[in-house]
Parts: structure tokens; sequence; C-alpha cells
């Protein structure tokens, strides 16, 4: 029979972001997607719409983005694995929808290639300024989960373990891709199939008499699924639902699910975060994506100044690891955190609230179009000795 | 089992529904009026199912947002309520995704062909293989009664205190255009053929609907003077006339002045989404290269890796 690990694209290549997130995708067990095109994600469906065929799986280009983003809910619970793509103003459009897979604990991914807002923005150029979205797009509280790749290897990487997150959470996961990291083209190793590890779906292996849509096994926050079409005859509701998947216009309800979907993920399992030179700095970048690679310049020429300079870069953005983020902002040593984003201040906010005033957090914005001089990040950095 | 009911016994004496096995009882009451014609769409739907020899398990029913947005909720079959006006691209989802289910849309004419229009058209135009099933009751019931792009000109709506300005959608001509391989309508009076028909539209190969005008006294019957439920269902008893394979752009609905024209219009063998993929995929990719899809295929990641 034909295997899952027959197709991934085990090798060494030079492709661009966007194609290195459709691969992973693949490698992840992705076979069905639903898109609308849009710069600059478009590469990434139509990667998967040629590679489809040829690993049992199927794309679909939806009349619009909210018939998109429903399109793999609908597929999700047919059994498979699913993905949308899409940026800016499309994600704005599937905003309703990333709520109705947080509320229904539906195992999705979303891609947004970030570029220029609001509304048309600026197409076809960079841009951080879909960060706060990410957490707060949907209306009502929810948990989010969001991964921010800076080089298309992790956007491959990110995206497998997007996929992870999603089954193991059971919840929509972003990735947070941007047109510089979506077009840049770089050497992607791709793992042999065997040595990418893949979550499957967690289905409930209880009868239908006795499954319970929505009722966790002892000790966990996850319920598990039940497959559609073997008479479980379970609902699905986007309404505030008990543990039989009823709905129930309580406050108690409510309460409950709430508190539940809240702390079902566990920070330290989901949040990754790159440490360079963080022991005993004196300024710490706290970055992420594409501005973590201009960062990255600053850093060593502020270094090569004399200067100890940390770097914290976030691979998980959302939910902000605010512990580790915290812990190291405050390590005594710090007397500056530098924030440098595409975006008029979004993620500072974050660091903010969690240096909590301990030292000075400094946002180095940019309103998108290009990435950052690191001339601007370095003077930044070098402001401490002023 | 029914119980004794002759004129000596007046005592309540408690009778089963034959609906109550595909019903959610732990879910009754439910929410619609005295009078509406939901509840009668939905035995009539559950008639056709059983009478169309579709094993129960292999049916999953997709609703939107509003009245008819519940029956998802009510049915017992694997059931999603899912948001206003995207049942349609839930199911298509769901259906590629899982080919081997029987996909039926049960919402109502808001939710699938105002929000959800151009969701509407192009599953028709697509032929995707699901069936949607439109309960019509000319008005929005849920937020109590505005105007619907199915509403007639000059009626009545809390949106439309001075009457609506606006021509209305004729839904099976709307179906037909955009290519639907299966149209028809009826009225929660003709519950015999309605139940033939939904019973035909849910084994039909490519995209099946039907269309289902539903008395709604609350919100509409009454501000348009059309009287309680039972004055409606007389509406539709007296106005309708069967013409079956009528052009669609001729099957007009007017309640007021008649007629509303019921019938199957549209049975045309044409190829659906499903069919022609592998076929496709076949002939262009060569059968080398391509791997057919289908439930097998696009399941292994959660077989291997136990």
């Amino acid at each position: 029979m034909y295997s899952i690990k027959e197709a991934v694209l085990s090798g060494i290549h030079f492709i661009d972001g966007d194609v290195a997130c459709a691969e992973g995708a693949i490698a992840a067990g992705c076979r069905f997607s639903a898109g609308y095109p849009i710069t600059p994600s478009t590469e990434v469906v139509e990667r998967l719409a040629a590679r489809f065929p040829m690993v049992g799986g199927m794309f679909v280009q939806m009349e619009d983005e909210l018939a998109s983003s429903i399109a793999i809910i609908g597929a999700a619970w047919g059994g498979v694995k699913a993905m949308t793509v899409s940026s800016g103003p499309g994600i704005s459009l599937m905003q309703e929808h990333i709520g109705l897979a947080a509320i229904t604990e539906t195992p999705t991914v979303w891609v947004n290639v970030q570029r220029c807002g609001p509304s048309t923005g600026l197409p076809t150029q960079p841009a951080q300024g879909d960060m706060m979205q990410a957490q707060w797009g949907s209306h009502g509280d929810y948990p989010s989960l969001a991964l921010c790749p800076n080089s298309p290897q992790e956007a491959f990487d990110l995206t497998v373990r997007a996929f992870n997150l999603a089954e193991r959470y059971r919840t929509p996961v972003m990735v947070l891709l941007d047109e510089a990291v979506g077009h840049m083209l770089e050497k992607v190793v791709i793992p042999p199939g065997d040595e990418i590890d893949v979550d499957a779906r967690h289905f409930t292996s209880k009868p239908p008499k006795e499954y319970r849509a929505y009722e966790c096994a002892p000790g966990s926050l996850v319920p598990d699924m039940a497959r559609t079409g073997e008479g479980y005859y379970f609902h699905v509701t986007g309404l505030t639902h008990d543990e039989r998947g009823y709905p129930i216009m309580l406050a108690e309800v409510q309460r409950r699910l709430m508190e539940r979907l809240m702390a079902k993920i566990d920070l330290d399992d989901v949040t990754q975060v790159v440490q360079s030179q963080v022991d005993g700095c004196e300024v710490l970048v706290v970055s992420y994506g594409i501005t973590s690679r201009v960062a990255e310049r600053a850093i060593l020429e502020a270094r090569e100044q004399g200067l100890r300079v940390g770097h914290l870069r976030l691979l998980t953005v959302w939910p902000f690891p605010e512990k580790l983020v915290a812990e190291r902002c405050t390590q005594g040593s710090v007397q500056r955190v530098v924030v440098p984003e595409l975006n008029m201040g979004q993620m500072v906010r974050e660091v903010e609230r969690v240096v909590a005033g301990a030292c000075p957090v400094t946002l180095v914005g940019h309103p998108g179009g290009a990435v950052h001089e690191p001339e601007v990040i370095l003077e930044a950095i070098m402001e401490v000795r002023q | 089992m029914r119980g004794p009911r002759t004129t000596q016994s007046l005592q309540a004496v408690p009778v089963n529904s034959p609906m109550e096995d595909w019903l959610r009882m732990d879910r009754m009451p439910h929410i619609w009026c005295p009078g509406c014609g939901i509840g009668t769409a939905v035995n009539c739907f559950v008639r056709a199912v059983e009478l169309s020899g579709i094993p129960r398990k292999k049916l999953a029913i997709v609703s939107g947002i509003g009245c008819t947005g519940r029956v998802a909720g009510y049915i017992k079959l694997d059931s999603f309520h899912t948001t206003h006006g995207r049942a349609i691209p839930f199911a298509i989802g769901l259906k590629l995704a899982s080919p081997d289910l029987h996909v039926v849309v049960f919402s109502g004419d808001g939710d699938l062909i105002a929000i959800g229009g151009n969701h509407f058209i192009h599953a028709a135009r697509r032929n995707v293989n699901i069936t949607v099933i439109c309960i019509n009751n000319l008005t929005y019931g849920m937020t109590g009664g505005q105007v619907a792009p199915t509403s007639p000109k000059h009626s009545i709506a809390t949106t439309t205190p001075y009457g609506n300005l606006e021509s209305p959608f004729n839904l099976v001509h709307l179906a037909d255009s955009s290519g639907a391989s299966y149209v028809a309508r009826y009225t929660t009076f003709h519950v015999r053929p309605l139940v033939h028909t939904m019973k035909e539209a849910l084994t039909k190969n490519g995209f099946s609907f039907v269309e289902v005008l539903s008395p709604c006294p609350t919100l509409y019957g009454r501000r348009n003077r059309l009287g309680d439920g039972l004055d409606i269902m007389r509406v539709f008893k007296e106005k309708a006339i069967r013409r079956d394979g009528l052009s669609t752009d001729a099957a007009f609905v007017d309640l007021k002045n008649g007629p509303i024209v019921i019938g199957k219009f549209k049975d045309r063998p044409r190829e659906a989404f499903l069919d022609v993929y592998n076929d496709a995929m076949t002939r262009v990719i060569g059968k080398d290269h391509f791997i057919p899809y289908g439930p097998v295929t696009m399941r292994p990641p959660e077989d291997e890796s136990e």
C-alpha cells in the first residue's frame, strides 16, 4: 500500500519558503487543502495543487477565503489533516472560522504569509503586522497557537510542527510566514520520511454508546475525536456546548468550556525559543521571523564593539513564551531589551507586559514594505552605552 | 407502541413518535414555533432517508445558522452546526475528505442564499456530490423577521416596515442556471411528493437541490396578513400547481395571487465533481505517478504512526 513516508520529498533542495511550507504539510500528513489565490501566499497552494495528486491528497480552489477556511474544518472532520493558506485580506476573512475551529476543537493548520496592511496595503512586500491578529483575530477568547519561521528550512520544520501541535491539542495552529521568508530561496534539507515525527489524530477507542464528544479522559484536557461515518452520531456546534457536544445556553457551561479550552495548551510543550549568548547579556534582543535575521547582523556588530548582546528568537509566538522571556529579560544583567519588528509595535507589548518595568524596552518598529536596515537596530542596541 | 385511543378514554396516554429513534430526544423540546414547517420537513427527510437505503451511519448532516440551522442539532446522525452561510463549503470539505459519506446540507433561505449565496452557486457549478435542502420561509426567523432575498416584493419585515422594495430570488432557477444536477421545489403541505423528491435527491450523483416552502406564521405570516400556520398551509394547498420539467425561469412563487409552482424541474445527468477527479488525474499524470484519491490514501498518517 501507498505510504505517507514515500510522499516526503527527502533530500537537499533549493526552494522558497512557500514551497518548503507546502512540503512540510505533505511530510506532516496533510492531504487536503482549500484556498483562494492571494499574494504572497499563492505559491504554497500552487505547490500543493501540483503535488497532492501524487500523494493521495486533494487541493480545491474555493470561491473565497470564507469557503476555504471552513472547507478545511469539514475535511478535518472527514478524518483528514487539512490546511488553508492566505495572506492579509484573506486571513481577515477567515477569522470567523478560526473561532469555529477553536470552539469545535478541530485540528487544522492556517498559513499566513504576511504582507503589508491594513486593507490591500502592499501585497508584494513583507510585514509582520498580523501578530496580534493571530492571537486576537476571531471574536471571544480562545487558545492561540502560532509559529514563526525565519527561513525556508524553518518554514518546512515549523509547518510539520504546526500539524503535530494541531493534533496534540485539537486546535487551529497558525504558521506566520512573511513575504520575505515566503519568497526567499534557500537550501532546505528534508529528512527521510521515517525521521520526521508525525503526530497521529487521537481517535476514540470507545464504542459509540460510551462516547461523549467533548468528554476528556482523566488527566487530559483534550477530548478524543470520533470518526465520521462510523455510527457515533456525534454533534458538533459552534454554540457553547457541554460534554455531549449539545448546545447549552448557560453561563456555567460557558465557563466550564472556556476554562478547559484556555488551559489545554501546555506552555512548556509548545514553547520553542532559540537563545544566543543570553546569559549575563547587557542588551537582549527579542525578535522573530524575518526580522530576526536582520537583527542578527546588528547583534554581531554590537558584539564586535564589545557589547554583550543576547538574542531571544521566538519560534513560538503564541502563546507568548512569557515565562522564558520574563526570566531572561529580568536576569539582572540586562539593561535594555530591544524588540525590532515589521509593524508599528505589536509583540513589544507582550515583552513590556512580562518585563513589567524591570528594565527599559525599546521598540524598533517598521511599517513594512521592506525589512529593517540593520543600522537602525544596531543604534537601538548601542543606545545603552549613552 | 401506540396507546389505546377511544372516546371513553380521556386519560393522556404516552405515545411514542416513530421519529424518536431519529431524534436526539434528550434535546427536546425543540425551538420551533407552533405552525412552523421545519418539523414537517424534518419528518419528510427522515422518511426519505429510510426509503433511500443509505446506511444511517454513512449519512452526515450539515446546517448553518438560523431556525433551520438547528436541524443538525436535533437529528441523530453525525451532525454539524457550522457558521452562518457556510454549511455548503463545510459539507464540501467533509465530502471530499470522506467520499464514502452521503452529505446533506439542511439549512434556511437566509443562510444558504443571502450570506451563503456565493457558495450555493459555486457548489452547483462544481456539481459537487452533496444534497442541499433549503427550507424557504421567506424571512429571517431566528433574528425576528427581517427581510430576506426570498421575501416577496412589498412584503413587510422588521427591516422593511414600509414594504420590501427588492425582488426575490427564484431559488430553483438559481440552482438550475448554476449547474445543479437535480432541482425540485415542494411545500410542507406536499409531504408525500416531498418525501419522494428528497429520497431521489439523496441518491442523485452531483449537486441536488430541494427547495421546501415552509410557513413562518410567527414572523412572516402575521406581519403579511397570511394568518396562522394552518392558513398558510391552505395557501400552499390551493395555490400550488405541479409542473414537473417546467423551465425554472417560469417556476414562480406567489403566495398572494398564485401560482406556487412545485415539482421536479431538473434531473439531468452531469458529470459530478468526484467522478471526474480520479479519471482525469490518471489520464493527465499517468497511473505510475497518480495516487488515486479516496478514503484509504487520504488517511495514511494515523494508520502508520501508531
